[in-house]
């Protein structure tokens, strides 16, 4: 038991960011607080992606020409992805790991910061209207001034 | 070969690049044009060519099956391909259209709900949206949606916010729609990293082939599916996942709430149908148990629970966002049912409610524009005071009521039909009581503006001051609409009904 959670450590760390992150955005009444526990929360995804790119025993995916004729690149260029994955398949036996995953999470990773930019910049509008970063008070604020609003009516 | 017979083969060959890649373009120009006034001139433009080349390709498969582009012309599985088919041509086509309408009614409403320095980011924002909706119904790769998914929704949290002008309380409404979206988004793609794991590939149509050969795969599989279900069902807005939505479409400026009302939630819906049915397929046991248990679950109860809701609203925003979840919840019982007459009545359900909300929502706009009123008491009377908007807001309420000889009969009693055919009475006993809360929620509203004495300002009774008519076409476009597929005039009835009959096909596996 002990031994399969040692093997797959990564797991319980993805699985430990995951709920910490959960966990403080639906905890903390603070908006900055939220916007961090989400971050920890996207984090922990991109950990997971990574993960599964990994084949144990494989090397970086880069394609390498061995033996004699170092240097001269059989084939120089590639024209279509087929002709890569005939080029990786005759190249050997030597195991690479899947390079697919960290250019996803590349992606993952600008849109995670973009949501970040557009979280915060709506936090600073927030604390120039209100004058305060926390749920409660806003929701207290909105309550009294819609509630004259509505009387002056 | 004359020139337009070459243009029309060019638009089917390169429309659905087209589709992504102009406004995205645009979008960008848009945002660093000096000139202001163009801004608006761009984005309509934009609009009415996505809708020429959307329709374009809805007639071609409409009758040819199916369209597949090859991004840059690497094939699948390695490329990203675009697929479009008889399931994502009408939701292609519906998102364009109700583009061009927003676009329309959002001339006059900007003078009032946008500052004029923001007018030109407002239109730039408005078209990322539209380019990442499109993306996402138009892509063929798991991952693709992701990002289409998120860049639609980072720039709906803009647009939201932009309601401050107006109303403060967007930010907040933003800010807390910024935070269900991202928790739903990431979900999403914890599930699509549990599908790579089972599948090692992220091209939706290889990933069927291997997971019908799995026979749906192992536990990974199971655990991605939940994953995906609970993260499109944030962006659906199904029911318990809805917090979000009353408010952010209450307090976005009005053009937003118009679009994201008709598109958004529909693009989503789109992509639960994709996963569930070609990606996964029914009739693996845990999809079935999923339709069967958790969708239909929701379904009822989100219907039943949101129009009861509805009625205790006293902002008209408020009590639409309520009915939107509860519409939602048709259409998840009809995609819960899973045989080809539910499919096809939850899928004619989600083109009709968007018409329908999509022309309440532009007469509300037009009644805060005029009077910048948006509480149902505030609606004494209007039927004296700007009668042709209250024409199109009844015309749309008696829709969303399911009056016979209006759109929303047409889908409901399909909607019945396909219960009943499984002896699911009690399905049909939640739609006619949900039906029923509607002509409560709406029948108030109307029952006000007909017969209440129309308010005072300053002392003396308003004058009949009726909406501009750059809101009374598209609203009346939308009213007349759902009168033509009711009554079915001009055979536009039949084209909904029967698009939605290929939609549920393609969705079972039954056509190309």
């Amino acid at each position: 038991m002990l031994s399969t959670v040692l093997d797959q450590y990564n797991y319980a760390v993805v699985i430990i960011l995951m709920m910490t992150g959960l966990y403080v955005v639906f905890a903390s009444r603070n908006l900055i607080k939220k916007l961090v526990g989400l971050s920890i929360f996207q984090t922990s995804v991109f950990l997971l992606y990574i993960t599964i790119g990994k084949v144990s025993g494989g090397q970086p995916p880069i394609v390498e020409s061995h033996g004699s004729d170092h240097g001269n690149l059989e084939i120089p260029l590639v024209a279509s992805i087929s002709e890569i994955d005939s080029v990786i398949q005759s190249s050997s036996e030597v195991l690479y790991s899947n390079p697919l995953p960290h250019v996803l999470i590349l992606t993952a990773i600008v849109v995670g910061v973009a949501t970040l930019a557009i979280g915060l910049s709506l936090v600073v509008r927030i604390r120039e209207v209100y004058g305060t970063i926390e749920e409660d008070k806003i929701e207290e604020f909105d309550r009294i001034y819609y509630k004259e609003i509505l009387e002056g009516q | 070969m004359n020139l337009m017979s070459i243009f029309s083969q060019w638009i089917i060959e390169q429309g659905p690049a087209f589709l992504i890649v102009l406004p995205l373009l645009m979008g960008a120009v848009t945002a660093v044009i000096p000139n202001k006034g163009m801004a608006w001139w761009i984005t309509f433009f934009v609009t009415i060519i996505c809708t020429y080349t959307a329709f374009s390709l809805f007639q071609h498969v409409y009758f040819d099956s199916f369209l597949l582009y090859t991004m840059g012309g690497w094939n699948p599985p390695h490329g990203i391909s675009l697929i479009v088919d008889g399931l994502s041509a009408p939701i292609l086509l519906l998102i364009s259209v109700m583009a061009v309408l927003t676009v329309i009614y959002a001339l006059p409403a900007s003078i009032s709900e946008i500052e004029p320095k923001k007018r030109a980011p407002f239109y730039a924002a408005f078209l990322i949206c539209f380019a990442g909706l499109m993306g996402m119904v138009i892509t063929g790769d798991a991952f693709n949606v992701f990002v289409f998914l998120e860049v639609s929704s980072i720039s709906t949290y803009a647009l939201v916010a932009m309601g401050a002008a107006r109303d403060r309380r967007s930010l907040a409404a933003a800010y807390n729609y910024l935070i269900m979206g991202s928790i739903g988004a990431t979900f999403f793609v914890i599930g699509l990293g549990f599908l790579f794991m089972e599948t090692g590939t992220l091209n939706m149509a290889e990933m069927s082939d291997i997971l019908s050969e799995l026979d749906g795969g192992s536990r990974v599989s199971k655990v991605g599916y939940g994953f995906i279900i609970v993260g499109l069902g944030l962006k659906i807005a199904m029911f318990p996942l809805h917090t979000w939505l009353p408010r952010a479409y209450a307090y976005a400026p009005t053009k937003i709430t118009i679009f994201l009302a008709s598109t958004a939630t529909k693009a989503a819906i789109y992509l639960l149908l994709r996963f569930t049915f070609t990606v996964f397929d029914p009739s693996f046991d845990y999809i079935a148990i999923m339709l069967k248990y958790l969708i239909m679950g929701v379904a009822i109860v989100g219907m039943a629970f949101a129009s009861f809701q509805a009625i205790f609203q006293s902002d008209v925003r408020r009590v639409l966002a309520y009915s939107s979840v509860a519409q939602v919840g048709y259409i998840l019982l009809g995609i819960g049912i899973a045989t080809s007459s539910g499919l096809a009545a939850g899928y004619l359900h989600l083109l009709n409610h968007a018409v329908i909300k999509g022309c309440l929502f532009i007469s509300v706009g037009a009644f805060w524009y005029r009077f910048g009123i948006t509480r149902v008491n505030d609606f004494s009377g209007l039927f004296k005071t700007m009668p042709l908007t209250m024409g199109a807001f009844t015309l749309g309420g008696l829709s969303l009521i399911g009056v016979p000889f209006t759109a929303g009969f047409v889908s409901k009693v399909k909607l019945i039909l396909a219960a009943a055919e499984q002896d699911m009475w009690w399905a049909v006993l939640v739609i006619v009581f949900s039906s029923v809360l509607a002509i409560v929620y709406i029948g108030r509203i109307i029952l006000f503006a007909y017969f209440g004495t129309p308010p005072k300002i300053n002392g003396s009774i308003l004058v009949k001051n009726e909406a501009p008519l750059m809101m009374l076409f598209p609203m009346w476009t939308l009213g007349l609409m759902s009168i033509a597929i009711g009554v079915n005039a001009f055979g536009i009835g039949d084209s909904f009904v029967s698009a939605s009959e290929i939609a549920a096909s393609v969705l079972l596996g039954e056509r190309g």
